[in-house]
């Protein structure tokens, strides 16, 4: 062993005797989705110093991510989250069920509570060779799709959503035809993964598949983070508006005394400098500066809210609760 | 003459059981190539990813926050469980061994189950058991007592996991070795305590070892139990298995295989040291079973 070798290997070794670092003044847990990680690890950064600047309180903000539903299952098993993050306003209203937090939760902060949105789009691979433009592609025969399972993932039940409302659109809303659609799209689909940020390993990693329906925010970092022109992200005609909403959890703040750190830090997403380093993640700001500031990097879509598809405790109810709609499409055709 | 006659049943046994020279070829090479293919290739890679983007990168990795975290906290629970396993291993082994009571067959069936559970379902066990909506669930939480999404469920879920490594290394051994030393020191006057240090334990030491070595290996690497009582936590609850599975989903490739490959050289440590331990008192171990 060399001396640099060994004198790496005693720095790593004091490290790990080390004591872990001194308490902060406060401590935030932030329970999120997966493809958040990105994200929060640079506005956590941003509100601990504003928070310092501002109080002279040094705050440590603690993540944890996973798929949306797992997060929230975790949550109401007792995982001491002040704030929940999440992809879809249904995984928060099954924790606010449980009294954790309030039920009218979704009023608290502008928007519904969901201070950036994202979309659907398709990510392919160099050159689309299976020339995929639109959702009538997704659904050709031949074409192997890759998205999660709708039942675990949050980003699946988007994408999911987002193909129902197209075909609703084009079909004139006849449910039956909007069903063979969607059925004829996870006819196309190898593999169902747990989670967002799985499939996107998928499609990107394993090779797998000819399109990957993705968040608008997950395609374009995969691009970003692979880079070297192996992808190419396709924009459909129409896709669903995604709205992830976050929510201080009540009893968890009140307990821990850190109610007012909380719901800064949730205001902060709000901020025009929040809604920056959410545009430079590739979440579509909310603020209207901002986001006229990115407008290019933006595409334009047509995009339809849930609220137009009923909600989502319908949604939920009517496609993925067991027996719904999902699950009778891929009954038939191989999963 | 009688030497010879074994010597020529040797020589034509040999020959009798013997295949022809290219059946050992293949099944010699099947056997290599299998190794190669699914033990060391594998190994290769964790290491040849580790260092894609040079030594440095593979330094930064290990040498992160959030990384070192994760090998500490592997290691407290590594510490924690395993002398606690060596204590009721050996306890239950020797209950199991050398005594006969009512219900030994249930007890020795309740020391495999968590072989037959898989970990999902022992790590779930304890999110129903000790999580808010569980059992005890209300009840730790007025008394301010977090057990699971904290160390004490790590621990917890690592435990149940990894008990029957060495339970099971010692029992058959014990078994085999009886009870007449252990009569013999009672009727020489030794009291229960002073058989169990001067004749068991001495009996047991190498098979305890290796059931030791065992359960480490196991409880630093599981995977399936802790990340369901885990939180996912970044440098709070999170090991280094569950570390490796967060890099990976981050794009974060090199890191990910730089804690693998630390994980692959604990247990190539492992291996090392019961090789090393197995050729250093060969004969004593050899010499084990009288």
């Amino acid at each position: 062993m060399t001396k640099v070798a060994s004198l790496r290997w005693m720095v790593l070794l004091s490290g790990l005797s080390m004591a872990p670092p001194a308490l902060a003044d406060s401590t935030l847990l932030n329970v999120s989705y997966d493809p958040t990680r990105e994200l929060y690890r640079d506005i956590d950064h941003a509100f601990v110093a504003a928070w310092k600047a501002k109080t002279g309180e040094v705050m440590t903000i603690n993540q944890s991510h996973g798929g949306t539903g797992a997060q929230a299952r975790a949550v109401i098993a007792g995982l001491e989250a002040d704030v929940v993050t999440l992809a879809l306003a249904y995984d928060i209203d099954a924790i606010a069920r449980t009294g954790l937090l309030d039920r009218h939760w979704q009023d608290r902060l502008p928007y519904q509570s969901a201070p950036y949105t994202s979309t659907i789009v398709f990510l392919v691979r160099k050159g689309n060779p299976k020339r995929i433009r639109d959702w009538d592609d997704v659904a050709r025969p031949g074409v192997e799709v890759i998205t999660p399972n709708p039942k675990t993932s949050g980003g699946a039940r988007w994408n999911y959503l987002a193909a129902w409302g197209y075909a609703l659109d084009k079909y004139g809303r006849d449910e039956a035809k909007a069903r063979r659609f969607v059925a004829a799209v996870y006819n196309n689909v190898p593999l169902l993964d747990a989670g967002a940020r799985a499939a996107a390993t998928t499609f990107v990693q394993r090779g797998l598949g000819d399109v990957l329906l993705a968040w608008e925010d997950e395609a374009m970092l995969a691009v970003e983070e692979m880079g070297g022109g192996q992808f190419e992200i396709v924009v459909p005609s129409m896709s669903i508006l995604a709205e992830p909403p976050v929510a201080v959890v009540d009893k968890v703040v009140d307990k821990h005394g850190t109610r007012a750190a909380a719901e800064a830090y949730l205001r902060y997403l709000y901020s025009p400098e929040g809604q920056e380093i959410g545009a430079r993640h590739h979440y579509r700001p909310r603020d209207p500066t901002v986001a006229a500031r990115h407008a290019a990097e933006f595409p334009l879509v047509k995009l339809f809210t849930i609220e137009t598809l009923g909600g989502w405790q319908k949604a939920q109810a009517t496609h993925f609760n067991d027996g719904g709609v999902f699950d009778q499409i891929t009954a038939g055709a191989n999963p | 003459m009688a030497v010879a006659a074994v010597a020529v049943a040797g020589s034509q046994r040999h020959r009798a059981l013997s295949e022809p020279r290219w059946v050992r070829w293949l099944l010699t090479g099947l056997a290599l190539a299998t190794f190669g293919l699914f033990l060391l290739l594998p190994l290769l890679t964790v290491f040849g990813e580790a260092l894609a983007k040079g030594v440095s990168s593979y330094w930064a990795a290990l040498s992160d926050e959030d990384a070192l975290a994760a090998v500490r906290l592997t290691l407290l629970v590594a510490g924690i469980t395993v002398p606690l396993n060596v204590v009721f291993g050996v306890i239950a082994a020797w209950c199991v061994a050398k005594f006969d009571f009512a219900g030994k067959s249930v007890l020795i069936s309740l020391i495999d189950l968590p072989f037959s559970v898989s970990p999902v379902i022992s790590g779930l066990i304890y999110v129903l058991l000790f999580g808010l909506q569980g059992l005890l669930g209300p009840w730790l939480a007025a008394l301010g007592i977090k057990i699971i999404f904290a160390v004490p469920g790590l621990v917890l879920a690592t435990l149940f996991v990894t008990f029957p490594y060495v339970a099971r290394e010692l029992i058959p051994l014990m078994e085999e070795q009886g009870t007449e030393e252990e009569e013999a020191a009672v009727v020489l006057g030794a009291s229960g305590w002073r058989v169990f240090w001067r004749v068991t334990l001495p009996n047991i030491k190498w098979g305890l070892l290796y059931g030791v070595l065992l359960c480490n290996a196991r409880a630093m690497g599981e995977f399936g139990a802790v990340s369901v009582v885990s939180g996912h936590i970044r440098g709070q609850t999170t090991t280094m298995p569950l570390q490796v599975e967060i890099l990976y989903n981050e794009y974060n490739f090199v890191a990910a295989f730089a804690i693998a490959s630390v994980l692959a050289m604990l247990a190539l440590v492992t291996l090392a040291v019961k090789s090393a331990l197995e050729w250093r008192f060969s004969k004593e171990i050899a010499g084990m079973g009288h």
